[in-house]
């Protein structure tokens, strides 16, 4: 007894040995490659403003050290490339730093362009799904609404951006939050449309046909088939939607003159010269991406598992 | 035994072969010895787990042997696998579905440098052996299972290799089509005197076509008997209903039951 | 009043148009293929006829939304303009950018392939990042490369570049375990292997990253116009109409930029046809 619980034991420590060896040698290549990004991020920065720290030598009449110009390059105002600390100086001074009530702080920023993707993805989600729906039950919608869906995604959204903002406008909408959620819910809609004609339609035959000797109705088959196979074809749709439903507010946000949301941050960045703030935002916007991507992961977790669905 | 062992095609000597795992080390192979001469036909048969996948593999220079030795023609596997000593049939036909079935067939041709013409050449007759003549500009999806499989063996036999390496090659089709395929593979090797190792997880199959019939038992996995098949070469179908042939197939049961006894 | 005739007239036009969809999918000739693209059209067709109708049957303001008509009329008006603007924005933007980032994103890929290690690496990051709003680099891009098509073929590269890279990194990881062990045993060398096993296997996930880089690439060559560019191009031509309230110029430009795209995204479709026909998404 106290051996086979021993060994039970040494099993359990192998195990959890061979897992975190598992999960070092899956972080491992990734910590390289961003070493290297960073690493020609670098060099790339000292190549770029290099001609810069140049000129202002010349101009004093100096001539730069190669750790001179290294260390200039580093440090300028307005860099053609900041360097990454530079970035990161910025991006904590913009988030930490600021009361996030400040029109100068990116957490106000960033909370108004995901306020417009929530309500972009909402839309979008909602359409997605009607559409997948009644082209699932309606054969006519399907012959004529996919053509046009697929379409709809080849026609570039920042062509219509504008147009949406003076539709919206002489509409007597008012605020710039409803025509980025429209634009937003335009790219998002179709990967969850799809993924979810894919999903109600993966029942197969067999598990259909079990339902028609139960003698079900269609909407009977709908609910207890239908909908729940649907679940995990939906959740990997959503992933992609939420991305491509903030990629939608930036988009909307960089165009039309907005002067909230990280993608008007970047718009002013460069109005005013101001490549830090530029990269600031579009870090942030990463970030944001990040995390919304893994918040529909975890829920996705969530949900399978407790419908018993997990792979 | 009518093998000498300076003539044998494959020879093996207390073979070895231990997997590295998460669960530990596998012991596929542990002192695995024999040889297989020209133009014999051998079956490894036993039940999942048991090595005889590996072996083959082993022989195909696919798997790598940690102890023991093992030659092919004479060479190690992995100077035989250089020199094109072998033709290798799979579990599955796993033909290139963008290559059309002579496109297939004629893919280890390109590979190994055959001028146009001989390629050609050397597709149209092994299709023909296979039964498959009409069928070449068809694509691989176009065909049932029994033609995809039977394309593979052709797509094998291309080369004009000696050796004919098949790993359960029937095993995903239907019985009727296996049987079928077995009568076929019988006078393939009649008219082609190639030396086959074929393995398989059927009794009657392993009987029905091989000259010597090599029984295989798990952790670890080696070989518990051998079994040389006194059938006469001229195999007909009903030859299975034949007193000698269950015989055969009783020895060959006992075999893998009393493999199996070690395990329990 | 005859502008409630004409727009009774849409919707009655718009009902007959889905009652015959209607009759059609449901026929016995709804694989047809000229009802599977005749059913769509007349969708399509019904909708500009309701469009047309809403607009004139309620006077709407051309200031507004312009009947497809207007619109109709304008691009005739100015095909020479439409045409100064397409070959500014999309051959030379959109596209010149679309195969630099295609062909660097494939020789990276293949640069990578010998090393799993650099794999396992760049899949996860190229993964996040082609999910990120990239487009925002557009400024930047500009700032570094001048207003003129340049700027924008960067943008366009710097887009499509991460969803062409992964999607052929995945790709080439494709061949099964099987079919490497095949060409093991025909002694086959690396360039042998990757051109008759693991490049063909790979076409079908080139194509999903090349049909999504062509949606991208004419985004991010107009959005680069919204940050400056010569007096010509898509997105220049679109943001000073919306100034001037020229919405049926604008609404030309869109139609344009729809019929680019759909093009684009057809020429991928059909040469992935002709390429990876074996695959069975392109099987019927």
């Amino acid at each position: 007894m106290a051996m086979k619980s021993e060994t039970g034991k040494t099993g359990r420590l192998y195990r959890l040995s061979v897992w975190s060896v598992r999960r070092m040698a899956n972080a491992l290549p990734v910590l390289a490659v961003l070493a290297a990004i960073v690493v020609l991020w670098y060099a790339g920065s000292v190549a770029m403003n290099a001609k810069w720290a140049y000129a202002q030598a010349e101009r004093a009449g100096e001539t730069l050290s190669l750790s001179q110009l290294i260390a200039d390059t580093q440090s300028q105002n307005r860099p053609r490339l900041p360097p990454p600390h530079q970035v990161f100086a910025e991006l904590w001074d913009s988030t930490v730093e600021k009361k996030i009530t400040s029109k100068r702080s990116l957490v106000y920023h960033g909370w108004v362009t995901l306020s417009a993707t929530f309500q972009g993805f909402a839309l979008g989600v909602s359409v997605g799904i009607l559409m997948a729906v009644g082209i699932v039950c309606s054969r006519t919608l399907e012959m004529s609404l996919m053509p046009w869906a697929i379409i709809s995604q080849t026609v570039p959204v920042v062509a219509i951006a504008p147009m949406i903002i003076v539709l919206s406008n002489s509409l007597g909408i008012d605020g710039r939050a409803t025509p980025k959620a429209i634009i937003s819910a335009y790219l998002c809609f179709f990967p969850v449309l799809v993924g979810m004609t894919k999903g109600l339609r993966s029942p197969d035959r067999m598990q259909l046909d079990l339902l028609k000797t139960y003698g079900a109705s269609g909407a009977a088959t709908f609910r207890k088939l239908r909908l729940p196979g649907s679940v995990p074809y939906l959740f990997t749709s959503l992933k992609v939607g939420i991305a491509a439903a903030l990629v939608g507010t930036v988009v909307g946000e960089l165009p039309t003159g907005a002067i909230q949301g990280l993608g008007a941050r970047i718009l002013i960045g460069d109005q005013f010269g101001n490549p830090m703030q530029i990269w600031a935002a579009l870090f942030a916007a990463a970030i944001l991406a990040g995390g919304l991507v893994t918040l529909i992961g975890a829920i996705q977790t969530l949900v399978l598992r407790r419908m018993g669905m997990e792979q | 035994m009518n093998i000498l062992g300076q003539n044998a095609v494959i020879d093996a000597k207390n073979l070895c072969l231990t997997f590295q795992t998460a669960d530990g080390p596998v012991h596929a192979l542990k002192d695995v010895s024999l040889k297989i001469g020209k133009g014999e036909f051998v079956s490894f048969i036993g039940p999942s787990g048991c090595g005889k996948t590996t072996l083959l593999r082993a022989i195909a220079a696919l798997e790598e042997p940690t102890g023991g030795s093992l030659t092919v023609n004479g060479m190690t596997p992995d100077e035989a696998r250089r020199n094109r000593a072998y033709g290798y049939v799979f579990q599955a036909a796993g033909l290139y579905p963008w290559r059309t079935i002579a496109g297939n067939v004629k893919l280890p041709l390109e590979i190994m440098g055959f001028d146009r013409a001989e390629q050609e050449r050397r597709v149209e007759n092994v299709l023909e052996l296979v039964e498959l003549q009409g069928f070449g500009k068809k694509f691989p999806w176009q065909l049932s299972g029994g033609m995809q499989q039977r394309a593979s063996i052709a797509r094998a036999l291309a080369f004009d290799a000696d050796i004919l390496l098949m790993d359960e090659p029937f095993g995903a089709l239907d019985e009727i089509v296996r049987d079928h395929l077995n009568e076929q593979l019988l006078a393939l090797w009649a008219r082609t005197g190639k030396t086959i190792g074929f393995v398989t997880h059927s009794i009657p199959e392993a009987v029905y076509l091989s000259t010597r019939i090599v029984v295989m038992s798990p952790r670890p996995g080696r070989i518990a008997d051998v079994i040389d098949s006194p059938l006469p070469a001229e195999r007909p179908l009903g030859i299975r209903d034949t007193a000698e042939f269950i015989d055969i197939a009783h020895r060959v049961r006992e075999g893998l039951r009393a493999g199996h006894g070690h395990e329990v | 009043m005859t502008g409630l005739w004409g727009l009774w007239a849409a919707v009655a036009f718009w009902v007959v148009a889905w009652a015959l969809n209607v009759r059609l999918a449901n026929s016995a000739y709804r694989q047809a293929r000229a009802v599977r693209i005749g059913v769509p059209v007349l969708f399509g067709v019904a909708i500009l006829v309701l469009w047309e109708g809403i607009v004139t049957g309620f006077g709407v303001s051309p200031v507004i939304l312009p009947a497809p008509s207007a619109i109709a009329a304008k691009f005739a008006a100015s095909t020479e303009t439409l045409w100064l603007d397409f070959s500014q924005t999309v051959l030379k933007g959109a596209l010149s950018g679309f195969l630099i980032g295609a062909g660097a994103a494939f020789a990276t890929a293949l640069a990578v392939d010998r090393s799993p290690f650099l794999q396992r690496g760049l899949l996860p990051i190229g993964n996040f990042v082609a999910a990120l709003p990239i487009v925002g680099i557009a400024p930047i891009l500009v700032n570094w490369f001048g207003f003129d098509w340049q700027s924008k073929a960067a943008v366009v590269v710097a887009m499509v570049f991460f969803p062409i890279l992964v999607n052929t990194v995945q790709g080439l990881k494709e061949a099964g375990r099987m079919q490497l062990d095949l060409m093991r045993t025909y002694a086959a060398s690396y360039p042998q292997t990757l051109l008759k096993l693991r490049l063909p296997a790979a076409m079908p996930f080139i194509f999903n990253g090349l049909r999504v880089a062509t949606t991208l690439a004419l985004i991010g060559a107009i959005v680069a116009e919204y940050f400056g560019s010569p007096t010509r191009g898509m997105g220049f031509r679109i943001s000073t109409e919306v100034g001037r309230l020229g919405l049926d110029m604008v609404w030309a430009e869109i139609t344009v930029a729809a019929l680019a795209g759909s093009v684009f995204y057809g020429l991928v479709a059909m040469l992935e046809k002709r390429v990876a026909f074996w695959h069975p998404s392109q099987r019927e």
